[in-house]
C-alpha cells in the first residue's frame, strides 16, 4: 500500500514519508503471511484435497452412460456393501472359513494381547481419555483384521486383495529390512569390493518395475526362461507357479524384495557408517564380540532410522500394483491382486464407484496402519533415542 | 478395330477395377483427410487394416491412422471415447455384441443409406447370420463385418489316426482323446506335448471357451431357447447340474493341457497347436489358416476342424437337472447327441463414429466398404495373420481361395464344412448381446471361471459367483429393459 500525503500551505519542508510505518505494515505482514501461504495451500487443495473429495463422491455414486454422455447417480454407501457384504466380497475379503482349532488359539493370543494392550492403557492415567479411546479403536480394528485374516488363511479359506496387500506389506517389509541390515553391516565392514557391491546392492532400485515384473516373468517361467534346462534337469519343467496361488504370490514377493531392499539397505548403510567410532571403540576395549556389538550397540542406535525406514517403506508398500499386474496379470485368479490391482480393475471395467471404494479403502487401511506404527512403534522408539 | 479394342480394354480394366473401389469414392477425393481406426493390439485384426490403409489410400487420398488398445480395454476405450465427446476416433472395429451399448445412447453412424446404396460391398454375399446379428440393431445396419466367427475343435488328423481315435462328437470324447495323447510326443522334438491346449487366461477369451462346452449342455431346443438367460424370468442359466457338468469338464481340460495353461491367451494356444505341441485345440476359424502357415506351421495339412462337441445330457430347466437326450428334450439331436454350436464374439466389425465429420465419415465408409469388398476380403480371409475368417458366400463356395492358399483340396473342405455346420445349426447358441453384456461376460463370468480355474474357488461357489453377479447387474439395469433386449436378440432372423 503505497500513500503519498499531499501538502500545503508553508509547513516545515521534510521528507515525506511514502509509507505508513504503524498500522499499515503490520496489515501488510498479516497480508503477506497469507499471500506467500496461498500458492502452497491452493496446490494441496487444488491436487490433495479436491481429488480426495471427488473419489469420495464417485465412491458413493455408480457410472451410467446414457445417451449423449454420463451421469453418476448417488448411490449412498452401496459400493462399500458390495465390498464387504455383495457380490465383491469374495475378491475383496475373499472365502471366509470357520477357524480350525490352531488358527483359534493364534486367534486366542493375539486377542489376549489386545486386551492387556487396552487395559494397560486404563491403568495409565496419563494417556487421557482421547488415547484410550485411540487405543480401544486400534485394538478393535486390530482384532477384527486379525480375525478375518485368519479365517481367510485357515484351510478352507483363501484371501482375498485387502490380505494379500497386507501379506505383501508384511512379509514384504520385514524380509527387505533384515535382508538391507545384513547387507549394509556386510558393506560397511572394511571388505574387499565392498565399493563395487554397495553399487551392485543398488541396481534393482534404479530399475523400472515394469521391467523387474517382465525379468522375473521371465526367470520364473520353468518351461522356457533361461532356467529352463535345470527345471528339466530337476523334472519341474512341466510344473507352474502359476497354477499355484501361493507359488504366485511368493513370485511377486520376491520381486518385490529385490527391488525394494536396496532402498532399506542404502539408508541402513548411512546410519551404520555415521555411528560414531568412540562408541564402538568403547566397545571394543570392553571387548565385546562383533555380534554383541552389532545386538548391543549398533542396532539399538540405528532404531530411529530403522523405524522411520520402515514406516516410509509400510506407507509405499501398501500401493503396489506393478509386480501383480505385469508378473501374474493378478492371477491366478484373483490370487495376486493387490488392493491397488483390485481398484484399477474395477476402473478398467469401468464400475468407477466400486473403484473409488477399494480405493478409500486403501486408504483407511494405510491411514490405520501408518498412525498405529507412529504412536506404537516409532514415537517410542524415537523417545528412547 | 483397333481404336474398338483400345476402348474394351479400357472399359475392361474399369470393370475390374470396380470392385476395389466402393461406389461412394473416387480416386483422390479423400486427399487431405485422416480416418483415425481404433481396434485392439494385434496383429490379428490391426494387420490387415494396417497392411490395407496405405493401399486405400493411394486409391482415394485419405490417410488411415490404425491405434490399437489390448482387448481388455478396448470396449472401454471406444465407450469412453464417444461418451466424453473425445471423439478421436472416427472408426471402431470391435466386437459387434458391445453394439447395443454404442448404439443405443446414439453414438455409431446408421450405416443403412449407405449399404443400400453400395453395390462394390455385395452385402448379400455376406452371410444371413453376420448380416443379422453382427451388423444389424433394431432393424437398422451399424457396422460392416469384417470377419466370421464360430468356434471349433480342432485335431491332429495324423495324431489320432495313429492312435485308431475318431474326432470328438461329444465333451467325454474330448476328454478321452486328450487323455489318450497327452504327453506324448506329437511333433517329434523328443519331448512329451499335450492333449489339449485351451485359452484359458484371465481378461482374455476364456470365457468364450467355457461357453463353447456349456452352450451344448444349456440349450437344446433352438436358437431362440437362449443359454445365458430364461426367457421369461431373465434368472440365469448358471445355478443348475448342466452348468456345474460343464465347468467340471472345462477345468478337467486342464489335467491334459500345457502347465502354465491359465497364462494361455489364443495366440498362445494356436502357437502351441501349429507348432505340433497339442492334440485338441478349441478355436475360431484362425487355427484353419495359420495351419497352412509355411512360416510358423509344422501341421500343415494335418488338422482337421469339427462342429464344437455336444452331449448326450442335457438341461431341464423346470428342475435344474440333467436329463438324457430324446425327441423332444433335444429335437436337433443327431445320433443322440445334441450339438449347440457357439456364435462366439460374432466376427469382427466396423462401425463408424457418429460424431465425425461428415467427410470423414465418408471417407471412413468407404476404407469400411474397401475391406469388406469379395477383391479383399477373399484374400484376408485366407491369411492366418490377419484373424479374419470366412463370413461371405463366396468364400464358402470357392474352395479354390483356399487351395491357392495352400490349404488341400480335402483340408479347405474339412475346415468351411465346419464353419458351415456351426452356421446352419438351428441350434446354434448366440454370443450375449444386451446391454452391459461386457461387464456379464468380461468382468462377472471371466473373473469367476479364472477363480475356478486357480483353484480358489470351487464349482458351486464359481456357479453362485457369476449366478449372484448377473443377477446385481440385471437388477441395476432393470430386468425388464434387460429380458426385453435378450428376447429381441433371439429372435434375429436367420
Amino acid at each position: 500500500m503505497l500513500k503519498v500525503r499531499a501538502r500545503s500551505g508553508a509547513g516545515p519542508v521534510g521528507p515525506v514519508p511514502l509509507l505508513r510505518v504503524g498500522g499499515a505494515g503490520t496489515w501488510m505482514e498479516r497480508q503477506a503471511r497469507s499471500l506467500f501461504l496461498m500458492p502452497a495451500v491452493a496446490m494441496l487443495v487444488a491436487l490433495s484435497i479436491f481429488p480426495l473429495c471427488v473419489s469420495l463422491y464417485l465412491s458413493l455414486t455408480r457410472l451410467q452412460f446414457v445417451p449423449g454422455g454420463f451421469r453418476l447417480p448417488f448411490v449412498g454407501l452401496a459400493n462399500y456393501r458390495k465390498l464387504i457384504f455383495g457380490i465383491e466380497r469374495v475378491h475383496f475379503l475373499g472365502v471366509l472359513a470357520a477357524l480350525s482349532p490352531l488358527f483359534w488359539l493364534l486367534f486366542a493370543v493375539v486377542a489376549t494381547g489386545l486386551l492387556v494392550f487396552v487395559i494397560r492403557s486404563l491403568r495409565a492415567p496419563e494417556s487421557g481419555a482421547r488415547g484410550l479411546a485411540g487405543r480401544v479403536f486400534f485394538a478393535a480394528v486390530a482384532g477384527l483384521l486379525v480375525w478375518l485374516l485368519l479365517r481367510a488363511l485357515t484351510p478352507g479359506g483363501r484371501p482375498g486383495s485387502l490380505f494379500v496387500t497386507l501379506i505383501y506389506v508384511i512379509v514384504g517389509i520385514a524380509v527387505q529390512y533384515w535382508l538391507g541390515l545384513a547387507l549394509a553391516f556386510l558393506a560397511s565392514q572394511d571388505l574387499a569390493g565392498r565399493r563395487f557391491f554397495r553399487v551392485v546392492f543398488l541396481l534393482p532400485m534404479m530399475i523400472t518395475p515394469v521391467g523387474i515384473a517382465y525379468t522375473f516373468r521371465i526367470l520364473f517361467d520353468l518351461g522356457k526362461g533361461p532356467f529352463a534346462p535345470l527345471w528339466q534337469a530337476l523334472g519341474l519343467a512341466e510344473v507352474s507357479w502359476v497354477n499355484f496361488p501361493w507359488g504366485a504370490r511368493a513370485a511377486v514377493m520376491i520381486g518385490d524384495i529385490w527391488q525394494w531392499t536396496p532402498f532399506m539397505f542404502i539408508v541402513l548403510l548411512a546410519a551404520l557408517e555415521s555411528l560414531p567410532a568412540e562408541l564402538l571403540e568403547a566397545a571394543q576395549v570392553d571387548g565385546a564380540s562383533r555380534w554383541q556389538m552389532f545386538w548391543k550397540v549398533m542396532w539399538p542406535q540405528i532404531l530411529p532410522v530403522s523405524s522411520t525406514v520402515i514406516l516410509i517403506r509400510l506407507i509405499e508398500a501398501f500401493k503396489i500394483i506393478d509386480l501383480p499386474n505385469v508378473l501374474t496379470n493378478g492371477g491366478p485368479g484373483t490370487a495376486t491382486e493387490s488392493l491397488t490391482l483390485h481398484a484399477f480393475m474395477a476402473w478398467r471395467t469401468l464400475d468407477i464407484g466400486g473403484s473409488a471404494a477399494v480405493a478409500y479403502m486403501l486408504m483407511f487401511l494405510v491411514t490405520f496402519s501408518a498412525t498405529a506404527y507412529i504412536s506404537f512403534v516409532h514415537r517410542r522408539v524415537a523417545e528412547a533415542a | 478395330m483397333r481404336r474398338s479394342l483400345g476402348i474394351f480394354l479400357a472399359l475392361l480394366i474399369a470393370a475390374a477395377l470396380l470392385p476395389v473401389l466402393p461406389v461412394t469414392a473416387a480416386p483422390g477425393q479423400f486427399a487431405g483427410v485422416t480416418v483415425n481406426v481404433l481396434t485392439f493390439t494385434g496383429p490379428q485384426i490391426a494387420e490387415p487394416l494396417q497392411r490395407r490403409g496405405p493401399a486405400f489410400g493411394r486409391l482415394t487420398g485419405a490417410k488411415i491412422n490404425v491405434v490399437t488398445v489390448p482387448f481388455s480395454d478396448l470396449y472401454q476405450k471406444i465407450l469412453t471415447d464417444m461418451a466424453t465427446g473425445t471423439n478421436s476416433f472416427h472408426v471402431f472395429v470391435f466386437a459387434p455384441q458391445w453394439m447395443a451399448d454404442y448404439v443405443t445412447p446414439g453414438y455409431l453412424e446408421d450405416l443403412t443409406p449407405r449399404v443400400n446404396a453400395d453395390t462394390a460391398l455385395q452385402w448379400n454375399d455376406i452371410g444371413t447370420f453376420f448380416r443379422d446379428f453382427s451388423a444389424t440393431y433394431g432393424g437398422r445396419i451399424y457396422t460392416i463385418p469384417l470377419d466370421g466367427d464360430f468356434q471349433m475343435v480342432y485335431y491332429r488328423t495324423d495324431v489320432l489316426q495313429r492312435q485308431g481315435l475318431q474326432p470328438p462328437r461329444t465333451w467325454e470324447d474330448y476328454l478321452r482323446i486328450a487323455a489318450a495323447t497327452h504327453k506324448k510326443d506329437l511333433n517329434g522334438d523328443g519331448r512329451a506335448d499335450f492333449g489339449s491346449c485351451i485359452a484359458k487366461k484371465r481378461n482374455a477369451q476364456s470365457y468364450w471357451m467355457v461357453w463353447s462346452v456349456a452352450g451344448n449342455f444349456l440349450q437344446a431346443k433352438g436358437t431362440s431357447e437362449g443359454s445365458f438367460f430364461d426367457v421369461d424370468s431373465m434368472k440365469p442359466l448358471v445355478n443348475n447340474d448342466a452348468f456345474a457338468e460343464a465347468l467340471r469338464i472345462y477345468v478337467e481340460t486342464g489335467k491334459y493341457g500345457p502347465p502354465d495353461e491359465l497364462n494361455w491367451d489364443v495366440g498362445d494356444s494356436r502357437g502351441g497347436f501349429t507348432s505340433g505341441r497339442c492334440a485338441l485345440t478349441l478355436d475360431w476359424g484362425d487355427i484353419g489358416t495359420l495351419a497352412i502357415d509355411p512360416k510358423t506351421s509344422k501341421v500343415k495339412n494335418k488338422v482337421g476342424a469339427v462342429i464344437i462337441p455336444g452331449t448326450r445330457r442335457v438341461l431341464d430347466r423346470k428342475t435344474g437337472k440333467l436329463v438324457a437326450c430324446s425327441s423332444s428334450t433335444c429335437p436337433h439331436a443327431v445320433g443322440g447327441i445334441n450339438h449347440s454350436p457357439f456364435a462366439a464374439f460374432g466376427g469382427w466389425s466396423g462401425g463408424i463414429n457418429k460424431a465425425a465429420p461428415a467427410k470423414v465419415k465418408e471417407a471412413a465408409y468407404a476404407f469400411l466398404s474397401y475391406m469388406s469388398q469379395p477383391a479383399q476380403a477373399n484374400a484376408d480371409v485366407t491369411i492366418g495373420i490377419t484373424g479374419f475368417n470366412p463370413y461371405r458366400v463366396s468364400q464358402f463356395r470357392n474352395t479354390a481361395l483356399w487351395v491357392k492358399a495352400g490349404m488341400s483340396q480335402a483340408a479347405a473342405r474339412n475346415y468351411l464344412g465346419a464353419i458351415e455346420a456351426s452356421l446352419r445349426s438351428p441350434n446354434m447358441v448366440l454370443d450375449l448381446r444386451i446391454p452391459q453384456n461386457q461387464r456379464y461376460e468380461q468382468v462377472v463370468l471371466d473373473t469367476a471361471i479364472a477363480k475356478l480355474l486357480a483353484k480358489e474357488i470351487n464349482i458351486q461357489q464359481a456357479m453362485k459367483e457369476i449366478f449372484d453377479g448377473w443377477e446385481a447387474i440385471t437388477n441395476e439395469l432393470g430386468r425388464d429393459k434387460q429380458l426385453a433386449a435378450y428376447r429381441a436378440t433371439l429372435g434375429v432372423k436367420r
